[in-house]
């Protein structure tokens, strides 16, 4: 699981949780692969990222690295942001491990790199 | 939104081909006079699209997908009729004609056309009466070929050398060169699509210069047969390009398929630039755990997978990420955005629609039965899975974005 993805995912269907975001990780395994990079696409997804939960969640795995706290207003120009927050995106990758719902303790285990979030069906 | 019928064999059902262009909603209003004016001071040349005669009906949607995804102006000739594979057309450029040609699947070129008649004799006696006006591709610097192709009709090798032969009175310097030649001409004769009563002169001659090939040679780059993670319901890779051509994907599009199984319609969409995604709500089916779907194959190697696939293509920097889920059970975030969503939910045929439910009241999973839990399924209607996919859509879509997936029918027939 990329971080980008994490930044993207809820638990909030879980019944009885209101906002189930962002997700706690407890990583097992981390990973970090060079891939090509599209400036196009990276500040493409800048505005749509929460980029707080981006930085804690490389922070929590031990990879927060030079990443700035804040994105830039001029991010689109701004290549070296770019490339930081390419590697923090896309980059990172979480092998094994869970994510946990911070309203209701349930953890969706990461094996493979694949997280699993399928619900029982008590608890929807 | 358009409704087509296809035929597809290979799937054991026939299928309604749904495809939904959201921005029809929020069409934009064009200032067309400005337009009309624009393009009087073009110069239009005349170019016959040449299509493979494979998924015929996919072709008026993958052409217009891609002529709005390019904004490429082009004018019809003659009105196209779906089942031949010649179309007359017009562009004001021949960047146009390129740009459209080297995205589609279902062309096999594009030629400027020199040449069009109902009879052999009347295209040499037209061609010949023009050819001072295509000097300067018959320069001695410019290397050349004619290629001959007689369509709907078998001829021997020999019948074929005669054709060729016919052009000799063209005034061509350069030397001939049969790979990669400067300028490919290109000589057809159309004898109809049908297999009987096939006429022994031709309906129509064409005679062009190869301005551009289609993406024909994908499909063997792409085949199931030699991929190394498939599944029971692969996608053929010629209706997955398809698809990601009338989804507009290109360069930096964020695409998923919610029902993503071995990832075929992601390979498409990926091979046109896109960053993809896919969820799935069966785990045996993303890790690459299922029963192998090859018959002489005994065990799944221990690495096979979507992502597997994408390093095969070389595009393994594409794949984002896929994840296993219940589609009825959304988990996005609502900022998350898509620019397209490509998918081929489930009919039931040779996959359960299933989604995780029971009809059992106030029901509750013991604690010590929990770890080794696996969620109960009840029947994923199939206009539950299409309501679904249709809200999902209208929240994560990009405006413009496009939904395109298959839709079931029964036929009578
Ligand atoms: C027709 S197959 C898709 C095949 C895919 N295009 C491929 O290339 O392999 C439909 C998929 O939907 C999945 N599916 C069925 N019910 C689902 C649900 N409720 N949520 C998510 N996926 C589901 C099945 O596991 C199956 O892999």
């Amino acid at each position: 699981m990329k971080l980008l993805t994490h930044n993207m995912l809820t638990s909030k269907c879980i019944r009885g949780v209101s906002v189930g975001y962002p997700l706690i990780i407890n990583a097992t395994e981390v990973k970090v692969n060079q891939t090509l990079f599209n400036s196009e696409f990276v500040s493409k997804l800048i505005p749509k990222v929460d980029w707080p939960v981006l930085y804690n969640a490389a922070e929590s795995i031990g990879h927060s690295e030079d990443l700035p706290k804040e994105a830039p207003n001029d991010f689109e120009q701004n290549e070296e942001f770019l490339k930081k927050a390419h590697r923090a995106l896309v980059e990172i990758e979480v092998i094994s491990g869970n994510l946990v719902c911070p309203e209701s303790g349930r953890k969706f285990p990461i094996s493979n790199g694949i997280p699993n979030m399928l619900l029982n069906e008590d608890e929807f | 939104m358009y409704l087509k019928y296809i035929n597809t064999s290979f799937l054991s059902n026939f299928y309604k081909y749904l495809h939904l262009p959201l921005n029809n909603f929020f069409a934009p209003i064009y200032p067309v006079s400005w337009f009309a004016c624009k393009s009087m001071s073009k110069l239009w040349k005349k170019y016959l699209l040449w299509f493979a005669q494979e998924h015929v009906e996919f072709r008026y949607a993958e052409i217009e997908s891609l002529l709005s995804l390019f904004n490429i102006e082009m004018k019809y000739e003659q009105k196209p009729q779906n089942q031949e594979p010649f179309w007359l057309v017009e562009f004001s450029s021949e960047s146009d004609a390129k740009l459209l040609t080297s995205r589609s699947v279902s062309l096999r070129k594009c030629l400027e056309l020199w040449g069009h008649e109902k009879s052999i004799d009347l295209l040499h006696s037209t061609v010949r009466g023009k050819s001072g006006s295509f000097a300067a591709y018959f320069e001695p610097s410019k290397s050349f070929k004619i290629e001959v192709e007689t369509v709907g009709r078998h001829f021997t090798q020999q019948e074929k050398v005669a054709k060729l032969e016919a052009f000799d009175y063209l005034p061509i310097r350069g030397p001939v060169k049969l790979k990669d030649p400067d300028v490919c001409l290109q000589y057809i004769e159309f004898y109809g699509t049908r297999t009987v009563n096939i006429p022994t002169t031709p309906y129509e001659v064409f005679f062009g210069r190869n301005v551009a090939s289609g993406l024909r040679q994908l499909l063997k780059k792409l085949s199931l047969k030699t991929r190394k993670f498939i599944g029971n319901t692969s996608m053929d890779p010629q209706l997955s390009l398809l698809m990601a051509n009338q989804a507009q994907v290109n360069s930096g599009s964020i695409i998923l398929d919610p029902f993503v199984g071995s990832g075929s319609l992601l390979v498409a969409a990926a091979e046109f630039g896109g960053y993809v995604f896919g969820s799935d709500i069966d785990y045996l089916m993303l890790h690459g755990k299922t029963k192998p779907t090859r018959i002489k194959q005994q065990k799944r190697a221990k690495d096979e997978s979507i992502k597997a696939n994408m390093k095969q293509y070389n595009l393994g920097h594409k794949y984002i990420d896929v994840l296993i889920n219940d589609f009825s059970l959304p988990f996005w975030r609502d900022s998350m955005e898509f620019d397209a969503i490509i998918t081929d939910p489930p009919y039931g045929i040779r996959e359960a629609t299933e989604r995780v439910g029971t009809e059992k009241q106030n029901y509750i999973v013991s604690d010590e039965h929990l770890p080794t839990h696996v969620p109960a399924k009840i029947e994923y209607e199939i206009p539950s899975i299409f309501r679904h996919l249709l809200i999902f859509a209208s929240k994560h879509l990009r405006l413009g974005g496009r939904l395109v997936c298959w839709f079931p029918v029964f036929r009578e027939d």
